[in-house]
């Protein structure tokens, strides 16, 4: 089922969480949705699961509206709220049952569908303890057990990797990457290394506005558009080097790295190559090349531009 | 239906696991016990086999044990933010509360199963009136619904549980007391307001085994705006203001 926003808006007194956000989601797609602190994710994911409504706009499961049918969009999401909370005095295996069933998945078929969600999960060794009593990726885990039981058609996840260990970490990506081949997953987190490791897509939005969209590479060409080379050039005299090689057409910066002698950081022009261009250069002058290494614009440095002004 | 019912069968084992039922039922069956076979003007007293005595215990015990059930239905929830995971499960506010007051209702209705043992006593003890205890019974659980709906209404609109407790007894104590009292204190119109409005008065006929009409809409109404007020509170988030 595709997620479809249109215009949506929602103010909280005269602040507008959320500011005329429009996007559309593809079945069968994760989108990691990022910002920093207030910047509108939960609030979007709150209207999404039906929790509030929006002040205008709309935002559609499927061909249900949160507006029209909240009802119908109950049944075919899957919710994982921001500080997950759960039901401390229940055994874990007694809140499954209680999440299938309120759902209203047939009797018949819960008992195995809470099997398969401990396995799953992980939590086989925990399933008749009280939830209050597990720790807190233990209830992560449960969080997530619920949020799935049901079999859902769209995953809204706030935040699901918090309080996990490494190794479950790594296990609950790659159930969601695994989730998001039939079903359609937005997913919130602060771990940009996450988003990279789980999305297909990500968005950010910062003060209740998309400031972003596109896949992790895509993003990172969008907001460079240029290349980023180290170099070592060794048997030169430094500032020659530094001449000709700003007299590259290619070639936009040169930076020498300080504290590293014969080490230059060299930007290329927009949508340009320079690293040919620099070899043959080098040929032409008998230096030494020994270092070329693309340096990667970093996500982090990415969220930081967009999210900061 | 199924859905009000899992809810109240979750609520119940709630109550059941967090101790909140058995300390409830100890003490209701101790205390309303203690005064209708053991001390001040006891059944033994009144030399008539009937339970009035314990319609009258149990009138006031249930009047303070009812909010001490009901504070945490929904102010827990709304405290912990499980009343978030909830709303967004396949269910409709309406059938939330009805599934919080249905395991409220539920628990008074165990804690007076447990006092047949009463009934069958004086049974043994003389003749007794058995239309009169049914409908004694019978008004005791209206009562008792009314104070649960009111409870859950409180607790919708706060999410500290002592707030919801003392508000519960707040709101009860015009209905229980105060009501009476105005109602014996004006003559004509008022009077007759304040009379109707008082729960005793529809307490009382029932109790003493005439079921009439006018006292049913009374509980029923009561039952259904209380319900109400809180299923509103409920959806107040949703409100696209």
């Amino acid at each position: 089922m595709d997620i479809i926003l249109e215009n949506l808006t929602k103010k909280y007194g005269y602040q507008k969480a959320v500011d005329n956000i429009s996007f559309h989601v593809k079945t069968g797609e994760v989108l990691g949705f990022l910002g920093p602190n207030g910047a509108g994710k939960t609030t979007t994911m709150k209207i999404l699961a039906g929790l509030l409504a929006p002040n205008e706009g709309d935002a559609r499961i499927g061909n249900f509206s949160v507006k029209e049918n909240p009802d119908e969009i109950k049944r075919v999401i899957g919710y994982l709220p921001e500080n997950n909370p759960l039901y401390l005095e229940m055994p874990v295996i007694d809140y499954l049952d209680f999440s299938a069933s309120i759902q209203g998945m047939p009797k018949e078929k819960i008992g195995g569908r809470i099997r398969e969600m401990i396995r799953i999960c992980g939590l086989n060794a925990e399933k008749h303890k009280k939830i209050g009593e597990l720790s807190k990726g233990y209830r992560q885990r449960v969080g997530l057990a619920q949020a799935m039981i049901h079999d859902p058609q769209v995953l809204i996840l706030d935040e699901p990797t918090t309080g996990l260990d490494p190794n479950q970490i790594v296990e609950i990506r790659r159930l969601i990457k695994e989730l998001g081949k039939e079903k359609t997953v937005i997913l919130s987190t602060h771990i940009l290394p996450e988003v990279e490791a789980t999305c297909d897509r990500i968005l950010i939005i910062s003060k209740g506005k998309i400031v972003a969209d596109g896949t992790s590479e895509n993003l990172r060409k969008q907001s460079q558009g240029r290349e980023l080379l180290r170099i070592r050039i060794e048997d030169g005299e430094r500032n020659e080097i530094i001449r000709q090689l700003q007299q590259l057409d290619q070639v936009g910066l040169v930076d020498p790295v300080r504290g590293i002698d014969s080490c230059y950081e060299v930007q290329s022009r927009s949508k340009f190559s320079n690293r040919r261009a620099i070899f043959q250069l080098c040929v032409k002058n008998n230096w030494i090349l020994t270092e070329m290494t693309p340096v990667e614009t970093k996500l982090e440095d990415l969220f930081r531009d967009l999210t900061i002004n | 239906m199924n859905k009000i019912w899992i809810l109240a069968k979750r609520e119940l084992s709630t109550f059941f696991d967090s101790l909140t039922a058995y300390i409830i039922l100890v003490a209701f069956l101790g205390l309303s016990g203690l005064f209708t076979w053991i001390y001040g003007a006891d059944i033994f007293m009144r030399n008539q086999a009937d339970l009035q005595v314990f319609f009258n215990i149990a009138y006031w015990t249930l009047f303070f044990f009812i909010p001490a059930i009901t504070m945490r239905t929904l102010a827990e929830e709304n405290k912990s933010g499980t009343i978030e995971l909830l709303l967004t499960k396949a269910v409709t506010d309406w059938q939330v509360v009805a599934g919080k007051f249905l395991a409220c209702l539920l628990l008074v209705i165990i804690a007076l199963a447990l006092t047949l043992p009463y009934y069958i006593t004086v049974w043994k003890l003389g003749p007794v009136d058995h239309g009169a205890v049914w409908a004694g019974y019978l008004g005791l659980i209206l009562m008792a619904a009314t104070y649960s709906s009111i409870g859950i209404y409180t607790s919708s609109i706060t999410n500290n549980q002592i707030v919801a407790f003392l508000l519960a007894l707040l709101i009860g104590v015009f209905f229980h007391v105060i009501f009476e009292f105005l109602g014996s204190n004006f003559t004509g119109t008022i009077g007759g307001i304040f009379n109707y409005l008082s729960l005793g008065t529809h307490f009382e006929s029932i109790s003493r085994g005439v079921i009439d009409s006018k006292d049913l809409v009374y509980f029923f109404s009561l039952i259904f705006l209380g319900l109400v007020l809180a299923e509103t509170s409920l959806s107040k988030r949703n409100l696209a203001d």
